[in-house]
């Protein structure tokens, strides 16, 4: 079965089953400082591994980055 | 007694807050901060740029939190839900950390804050344990519903953000300061050394500046600048200016004793 996420506004297709933990892994972020919101709700880092993902969730994977 | 800057509880030996855009790259930005001396820096929260090189250096690595407290932002935010969304990603990214800067802009040609969204938007964090520094217009009775709210710190702008053009309604200002409560720091509009001096000379407790230092033609330099200025200018109020005379010069050396005279 196939997964579609939106991730940062892009839809993009994963194999069934994936939790956080495992996203993370296939975006290339793991050991990254990244936060992720999930459906509008924060998903803590404690939480990666069990969170598991849904065909149409929409995440929002972020960084710091240089402002003002 | 140290005449430290206290937010939300917290002693801060610089009244210096400085943001890390709009550098050449990580290693100016790193000098220049360590030049300006300032203990708080804003970052963005920005998406991430996925398919990015694993080893890229992240902004984090170059501000360690063990030495800087860093104050995410909420700069690009044109809703009080986005803002309090990003916030919310921010203190998970930096491990249940509550000091952030709320800004809510109104408008993408002068970034001027969106009061009414920054007000609700104030509400909610206030109310989810934020420590809330919020970027404002300079109008008084605005700043004090956001201290009434809970907001930590106001930080009206002096001008437009980016503009350097320093400090155009210094009147404001001042109401704001003798009015407020929480600390007040002027955030925006920082064009060169004297802006921050002023700023400091008016009173207030501290200023944030990024582009003054970033975009000056030697970064390093500005930050080191920007560092004395902010101080001497907080020296020059807790020593109390002299009254201004307009009308009437006062010779500072004796009237008596010149040579010349008979009796």
């Amino acid at each position: 079965m196939e997964l579609r996420l939106r991730i940062n506004g892009d839809e993009r297709r994963f194999a069934k089953p994936l939790t956080v933990a495992g996203l993370v892994g296939e975006l290339g972020v793991q050991g990254k400082r990244i936060a992720i919101e999930r459906n509008g709700e924060i998903v803590p880092r404690s939480r990666y591994g069990e969170v598991e993902l849904a065909d149409g969730d929409r995440l929002e994977v972020v960084v710091a980055v240089g402002g003002g | 007694m140290e005449d430290r800057l206290v937010v939300a509880g917290k002693a801060y030996g610089s009244r210096l807050l400085v943001g890390t855009g709009k550098y050449r790259d990580f290693e100016e930005t790193r000098l220049a901060i360590e030049a300006s001396g300032a203990e708080i820096v804003t970052v963005a929260i920005r998406r991430v740029n996925i398919g990015q090189s694993a080893g890229e250096p992240n902004l984090l690595d170059v501000l360690p939190q063990s030495r800087y407290t860093i104050l995410p932002n909420t700069a690009g935010c044109y809703t009080a839900e986005d803002a309090v969304r990003t916030l919310r990603l921010a203190r998970e990214l930096l491990d249940g950390h509550a000091l952030v800067k709320l800004e809510v802009l109104g408008d993408a040609e002068t970034l001027f804050p969106n009061m009414p969204e920054t007000l609700a938007a104030a509400k909610t964090l206030v109310a989810e344990g934020f420590q809330v520094m919020v970027y404002c217009s300079d109008d008084p009775i605005l700043a004090r519903q956001l201290e009434e709210i809970g907001c930590v710190a106001v930080m009206p702008l002096a001008s437009l953000i980016g503009s350097g053009m320093g400090i155009l309604n210094p009147w404001n200002l001042q109401i704001i300061l003798d009015r407020a409560k929480v600390p007040v720091l002027v955030d925006a509009g920082i064009g060169t050394a004297s802006d921050a001096a002023v700023a400091m000379e008016l009173g207030c407790d501290g200023v944030l500046m990024n582009t003054a230092i970033a975009k000056a033609r030697d970064p390093v330099r500005m930050g080191r600048a920007m560092k004395l200025a902010v101080e001497a200018g907080r020296e020059a109020w807790l020593a109390g200016r002299m009254d201004r005379k307009p009308y009437r010069a006062s010779a500072s050396s004796p009237a008596e004793g010149l040579i010349g005279k008979t009796a």
